[in-house]
């Protein structure tokens, strides 16, 4: 309470010195430090949350809370009837951040947007390796080195993206963090000047926030943005406090220090939902958790074996004892709330004695198997360990014997690559851009090595994929891709566990904050009533 | 004590080309790879992962990569951060003084609250104080840290609301580092409750980092006490009828020191390796926590160069430990 009285009133302090009335803060605790402000090098969600977020905007983004897209900083645009040319109008009058590093002299035109894609492709690009060693990860895996042909300056305010190959996802692609929109006149000065790595240090882009001070490990400091050509925020001052520990930051919220924190541990959701100063938002996560038979090897390459085995685990257990109640039984490889999602399909009944029978007619006897589990927490998983423990329970009802093991995190991911990886292999997925796509991709031909920890390739499943991809209309994609889970569904590649709830805790103060689908943190529209 | 010094420090060198192989043979032990941890679940296609491999260099015999970084630390330059692009040393010197200020505050407070202890308890020893600081002193030592800061944090900020959570200073001071150290840049910035804001987020973590250390000096301490009150001399200065306190504190205490002198120094190391658990429970922006990120991430720059640095300071800290026994016993000089 003190901590508090001290704060308020050097707050007061502060806005009175400072000649603002009513400067509004909010403090939202962070889970992590930004590698960088440059939103296109990095890939973790706190990465993004810091910089594309907050600072930049894109061509196209996503609806607050959906995984729709509306228009961006491009106002409209057309696609050709082959798929292959996208041209994109830009608003007239945006303006990049003032800042005390840099004043720009122009508004936003095509030689920023062009800039901001082909420095992360063209190698002759001065700005390709401006930071040692980075490999645009994000860029690289969602295809675009590959599908981009050219990108042309029609007019300054008109630029034309030529594809080498339709792509359905590419809207959504470019709603992204890495298709953020930065300066290429800022880039120039810092060329010239010979600074480019301030680049990422000292942001400038076009979002809502603009980039104040960063101390490392601990404090992100930034201001309203009074050009954003999406209006002023409400909130003066927007502070990252970085707080690692889950357990501290519910604390501090508890406190008073923060007023919105990331990521809550499932222990602490109780308590924090009994406190009367604290709403704790919940949304479905845009994820999956599942376990991948590898489909090569015997027993599992039978399908009946695989069907048997999922018919054994009781899945709401699971979510009972490890979820604590946070998560949906899975039954779809996409979550419910993705369109295209099938709700027609029927889960595998958990049905020990009819799995056993099953177990007994495919001629299995006697199983001996591995359960591999993730070391780690994540969000579609939040103990793979417990998880592993209940499903071994379960098969020791039907006769199956397994034995669990885990590896060191990254040790783990590439030995379950391994296409004589013997037995299920527990992971999960998130999604980046809304698109099924995005999930059902983890199942296709072209992933086995990669991100099909089932090595499961079946033609009529990986044709619905490439037709899916080929298709520009929503409602025909919609069937297929429904089709597509129906394939999986019967084939049983994986054992599909839970889609977990993702949890969003603040103070009753703060309002206008959208859980976000895809994970992304957005302070955009949000204020706190003092 | 030239010569000491120079004898002590022509042992550092072989110590330093130790640590610098083992600091780069450890992060390589390690599982997976730079690459590969960045990936994460996405991962990566070999013919991807062969280019950023090469890109590295990490594709090089390791004797050549070796002998590169050695090469480049020689001239001072500690290399890039894979994980963050920004340069180690940079980052080094912008979260040691963090790191710095817990520590010696720690030890501040370990030392001023464990010697006494200590004394105490070897005075009055099979007394009730002297079981229960060493009771306190065993329980302090075994005590979990994680475990430890998070009691303390829900106790006395979360039910008392006496501490703040975790954190450097209160959010609302903003002003920019200028010595890196809080208690001091809170005073030069001369905003008016920053010093105590700093001061206060200073005590739960200083305590939990002292934690260890207290109960290990107050132990070492009591036995060093012990045996030396059992000596002759003491005996004789009693026998001369001199007060007990001069006793105790000029004859006892003064050859009680040396062991603890080592002891002390060598908790610089046991702070170092608290700072990461500390720092990361409390948010404290040092290089424990930057350490541990580091490993995480398989960030194969930071953790050897960081470990050299880590290394280098507390042999220094050892150097100057070694300095001190020569002058609390010129004996140890001459041999």
């Amino acid at each position: 309470m003190k901590t508090k009285l001290a704060f308020a009133a050097a707050l007061l302090a502060a806005t009175m010195l400072g000649g603002v009335a009513n400067a509004k803060t909010l403090v939202y605790c962070s889970e992590a430090s930004p590698a960088g402000f440059d939103p296109s090098p990095w890939s973790g969600g706190n990465d993004f949350d810091a910089s594309s977020r907050t600072i930049y905007s894109r061509l196209v983004e996503f609806d607050k809370g959906k995984t729709t897209i509306s228009p961006g900083l491009a106002e409209s645009w057309t696609v050709s009837d082959d798929g292959l040319e996208y041209t994109f109008k830009l608003r007239p009058g945006v303006k990049f951040q003032t800042t005390d590093y840099f004043t720009p002299t122009r508004d936003l035109n095509a030689d920023d947007v062009k800039f901001s894609f082909e420095r992360q492709w063209k190698k002759d690009s001065p700005w390709y390796e401006y930071l040692p060693g980075t490999g645009w990860e994000y860029f690289t895996g969602m295809g675009f080195p590959d599908l981009l042909k050219e990108i042309v300056k029609v007019d300054d305010l008109t630029v034309k993206f030529v594809l080498t190959k339709p792509e359905v996802a590419f809207l959504p692609d470019l709603g992204m963090d890495f298709s953020s929109i930065v300066s290429k006149e800022y880039a120039d000065q810092l060329e010239k000047a010979d600074t480019k790595q301030q680049f990422t240090q000292k942001p400038v882009g076009t979002g809502p926030y603009q980039f104040v001070d960063y101390q490392v490990d601990a404090v992100i400091r930034y201001a309203a943005w009074d050009g954003y050509f999406g209006g002023r925020q409400k909130i003066d001052d927007l502070i990252f406090a970085i707080t690692p520990d889950p357990a501290v930051r519910a604390q501090k919220l508890k406190a008073g220090e923060c007023d919105i924190m990331s990521y809550p541990a499932p222990a602490d959701i109780e308590g924090l939902k009994a406190d009367t100063n604290l709403n704790v938002e919940e949304q479905e996560g845009l994820n999956i958790g599942y376990m991948a038979y590898n489909t090569t090897l015997p027993p599992f390459d039978k399908v009946e074996v695989r069907k048997a085995l999922n018919m054994a685990v009781n899945k709401q257990a699971i979510i009972d004892a490890v979820y604590q109640g946070a998560g949906q039984v899975a039954k779809n490889p996409i979550p419910p709330t993705m369109w295209s999602y099938n709700d027609a399909i029927k889960d595998d009944e958990y049905n020990p004695d009819e799995a056993k029978k099953m177990l007994e007619a495919a001629g299995v006897k006697d199983l001996s198997m591995k359960i591999w589990a993730m070391p780690v927490s994540r969000p579609y998983n939040p103990n793979a360990q417990r998880v592993a423990e209940l499903i071994q329970a379960d098969y020791a009802k039907v006769g199956v014997k397994a034995e669990i093991i885990s590896y060191e995190w990254t040790e783990y991911r590439e030995r379950g690559k391994a296409k004589d990886r013997d037995g299920a292999f527990q992971l999960g997925w998130t999604g980046d851009n809304g698109d099924p796509d995005n999930f059902l991709f983890l199942l296709g031909c072209s992933a086995i090595g990669q991100s099909n920890y089932a090595i499961w390739c079946n033609k009529e499943f990986e044709d619905l994929l490439q037709k899916g991809k080929a298709t520009t209309d929503q409602a025909e994609r919609t069937k297929i891709y429904e089709e597509a889970q129906v394939v999986f569904k019967r084939e049983a590649p994986w054992l599909t566990i839970a889609h977990s709830k993702v949890f969003m805790p603040m103070n009753k103060k703060v309002s206008g904050f959208v859980m976000d689908p895809l994970g992304i943190h957005r302070f955009d529209g949000v204020d706190v009533t003092e | 004590m030239f010569r000491y010094l120079l004898h002590k420090l022509a042992l550092i060198v072989p110590t330093v080309i130790g640590i610098s192989l083992a600091a780069f043979a450890f992060v390589r032990l390690l599982p997976g790879d730079p690459i590969l941890a960045l990936a994460g679940e996405r991962g990566v296609s070999p013919e991807r992962y062969a280019e950023l491999i090469e890109r590295f260099g990490y594709n090089r015999p390791y004797i050549v990569q070796y002998l590169d970084y050695i090469g480049n630390v020689l001239t001072g330059d500690f290399g890039i951060s894979i994980a963050t692009k920004r340069p180690v040393w940079g980052e080094f010197m912008a979260l040691f003084p963090a790191t710095l200020e817990l520590a010696v505050v720690a030890l501040i407070i370990a030392v001023a609250i464990g010697i006494p202890a200590g004394i105490f308890a070897a005075v009055k020893r099979g007394s009730w104080f002297d079981q229960a600081t060493m009771g306190v002193a065993l329980t302090g030592y075994s005590m979990p840290i994680f475990w430890w800061g998070l009691l303390l944090i829900i106790f006395f900020s979360g039910y008392l609301g006496w501490t703040p959570v975790s954190g450097r200073i209160g959010l609302q001071y903003f002003f920019r580092p200028v010595t890196g150290f809080m208690l001091i840049d809170s005073l030069i910035a001369g905003r008016p409750g920053a010093f105590s804001s700093a001061v206060s987020h200073l005590i739960l973590p200083s305590i939990v980092l002292a934690t260890i250390p207290l109960a290990v000096i107050a132990r070492q301490t009591r036995s060093a006490m012990l045996e030396v009150l059992g000596e002759d001399y003491v005996r004789t200065a009693r026998a001369k009828g001199l007060a007990p306190r001069r006793v105790v504190g000029l004859h006892a205490f003064r050859n009680a020191l040396i062991p603890v002198v080592t002891t002390i120094g060598l908790q610089v190391g046991t702070l170092m390796a608290g700072a990461i658990l500390t720092e990361t429970i409390f948010s404290w922006p040092g290089i424990g926590k930057w350490m541990i990120d580091a490993i995480g991430k398989r960030d194969y720059v930071v953790v050897q160069s960081g470990l050299l640095i880590i290394a280098l300071i507390v042999m220094a800290v050892n150097l100057l430990v070694d300095m001190l026994y020569a002058v609390i016993n010129p004996r140890i000089r001459v041999q």
